[in-house]
């Protein structure tokens, strides 16, 4: 167990114990926290408590069965796990994608980066003090997860992105859900604001906490959000495009206060931006088309070819079976989760397993910038900035 | 999108030539990824020079993890993604490192974001980071035995160790 040694070790400090099972440390993460009165002196975090071996299952999967374990690390962003791992199996074999399923991608990636948000705002709050911020939010969640539903037939761990597209064709009635939601949405995102953004409390306790500066948050790989709030413009979706995000036209917020709230304002502008991709996303759609790249022996033949070609049936008794086997070759693929860089190299030896498949998590990643932004800082702001920094314990454990 | 790619491998791969013929010992192009092989005994300075160089200016090191290739000898590859904000490109560094000692140097002092990433595959791989301010278990216990990640560990059971509830039993006769 990790212990830590008192920076002045005379009794003018004290070490207090800050988890695991603490409900605002956002999962089991424990904080060792010197104190000097109510000040922070120093701060280790020990993580692990959730460790599942993600990485080391997947060696042992075929490389269609890991999907599945993907959905399991970040558990608000399952969709954006799936699409940057089928896209990084996608590069290795070089896969083109037809268009629609890129589209369809896209518009459910920025539904799930809209719910993770609101997971996010909601637990912030009540982190601080705001109980009807939590409730407004996972109102507008379950919408989210109600769409997720029509479409996967499942709410969180929806495995809906697959290898070379998509898993089903859109259900009826999708168009007008989706229609229903953007309509919805925007007022309740006002709504939201209207709690926060010029609330007295809210701005006393996050404005001018948690800062880093630019180039802190550069050297200790932080992306995403708070990367953004600190004035660097990089997000993955416009400076690495990925899944057509090229023909897309959104804003990316920045800020430069880089504190607790320059973050919530950036996340609610991105709530917004989200909604504009998902109505552009919406309007490329065709009815009609294919969701799934041809690649036989590599795709799923179509149901109804199993039912009548000999070499379908062969190819589909294969795939599920023995898997498909890849060139021996390595590839990175980066997309943009909420939380930030989200990454996943796969090194291939020509077998049906992955040889590795590694997740760069951005929980896991901005997490080590934590004791830089609460040293110094009072015992109060702790919780503000764990909050602030939006980790997912089991993407940082994986 | 392959082509600009391959230009920005030759660019790093030249600037680094040009600094220490020895620096770069091959550049693999796969899929509009490039990777560029470093010696293990150039890689603090090569990464160093991409970090600093006005060229270059690779000041995000995004990630960093490591490949098993047992049995094969050198058996493991270190790899480390880098971005350059600025310049809005990508590039791999590898590192192949042999089985017997495995020992690199550590990228701390270039990228003080190497810390956690160095720790975890120390952790989870045996790699031991030479020049590392805090090189301690992350994600596992720190009285766990093995590194699960290294190919030769089992993926299920521990220590080859089927769960027959064999170890319980014994533990809890007096």
């Amino acid at each position: 167990m990790t212990t830590v040694d008192t920076a002045i070790g005379t009794a003018k400090t004290m070490v207090l114990n800050m988890g695991p099972q603490h409900p605002s440390t956002h999962g089991v993460l424990r904080i060792l926290l010197e104190l000097d009165g109510e000040t922070v002196v120093k701060a280790i975090p020990d993580l692990g408590y959730l460790h599942t071996g993600i990485e080391k299952s997947c060696e042992d999967k075929t490389y269609s069965q890991a999907i599945t374990l993907t959905d399991r690390m970040d558990y608000l962003n399952p969709l954006g796990n799936n699409l940057v791992y089928c896209l990084a199996v996608e590069k290795l074999l070089g896969l083109e994608i037809p268009k629609r399923a890129q589209y369809i991608r896209v518009m459910m990636v920025e539904l799930q980066r809209i719910s993770s948000h609101l997971v996010w705002l909601g637990t912030h709050a009540i982190d601080l003090g705001a109980m009807t911020v939590f409730l407004y939010c996972f109102r507008e969640r379950e919408e989210i997860l109600n769409i997720f539903e029509l479409f996967s037939g499942q709410r969180m761990m929806t495995s809906y992105i697959r290898i070379g597209g998509l898993a089903l064709d859109p259900p009826t009635g999708w168009r007008q859900a989706i229609e229903k939601f953007l309509k919805m949405m925007p007022s309740r995102v006002d709504e939201y604001e209207t709690l926060l953004t010029e609330n007295r409390i809210w701005i006393g306790r996050t404005k001018g906490i948690g800062y880093i500066s630019a180039e802190d948050a550069v050297a200790l790989s932080m992306t995403g959000p708070t990367l953004r709030a600190a004035g660097i413009a990089y997000d993955n979706r416009k400076v690495f495009p990925y899944s057509s995000y090229e023909e897309f036209d959104f804003n990316v917020p920045t800020r430069t206060d880089s504190d607790c709230y320059a973050r919530y304002l950036i996340r609610v502008a991105e709530m917004r931006e989200s909604l504009k991709i998902i109505r552009q996303a919406l309007d490329k759609i065709s009815n009609e088309g294919p969701i799934r790249a041809e690649a036989p022996g590599v795709i799923p033949p179509q149901r109804e070819k199993m039912k009548t070609e000999m070499e379908a049936l062969i190819y589909h008794f294969k795939i599920f079976t023995e898997g498909f086997s890849p060139v021996p070759g390595e590839a990175y693929v980066s997309v943009e989760s909420p939380r930030g860089e989200l990454g996943c190299f796969i090194a291939s030896d020509g077998s049906p397993k992955p040889l590795r498949a590694h997740f760069r998590s951005p929980s896991y990643i901005n997490l080590q910038a934590l004791p830089k932004l609460i040293e110094g800082q009072l015992i109060a702001d702790v919780i503000a900035c764990i909050g602030t920094i939006d980790i997912i314990l089991g993407e940082v454990d994986r | 999108m392959t082509e600009s790619s391959s230009q920005n491998a030759n660019v790093v791969a030249e600037h680094l030539r040009s600094w220490n013929s020895k620096a770069v010992a091959e550049v693999i192009e796969f899929r509009g990824d490039t990777t560029i092989v470093i010696p293990r005994e150039f890689l603090r300075a090569a990464a160093e020079r991409c970090r600093q160089d006005a060229k270059l200016q690779y000041d995000l090191l995004s990630a960093a993890t490591c490949v098993d290739r047992f049995p094969h000898e050198p058996r493991f590859e270190l790899i480390y993604q880098l971005v350059s904000i600025p310049r809005r490109e990508k590039v791999r560094l590898k590192v192949r490192v042999s089985g017997n000692d495995p020992v690199v140097d550590s990228l701390v002092p270039v990228w003080p974001g190497a810390n956690w990433l160095e720790r975890e595959i120390f952790d989870l791989f045996g790699i031991r980071f030479h020049g590392h301010p805090d090189l301690r278990r992350i994600l596992l216990p720190e009285d766990w035995e093995g590194y699960p990640l290294r190919r030769d560990y089992p993926v299920e059971g521990y220590r080859d160790v089927p769960n027959t509830g064999e170890l319980f039993r014994k533990s809890s006769t007096p």
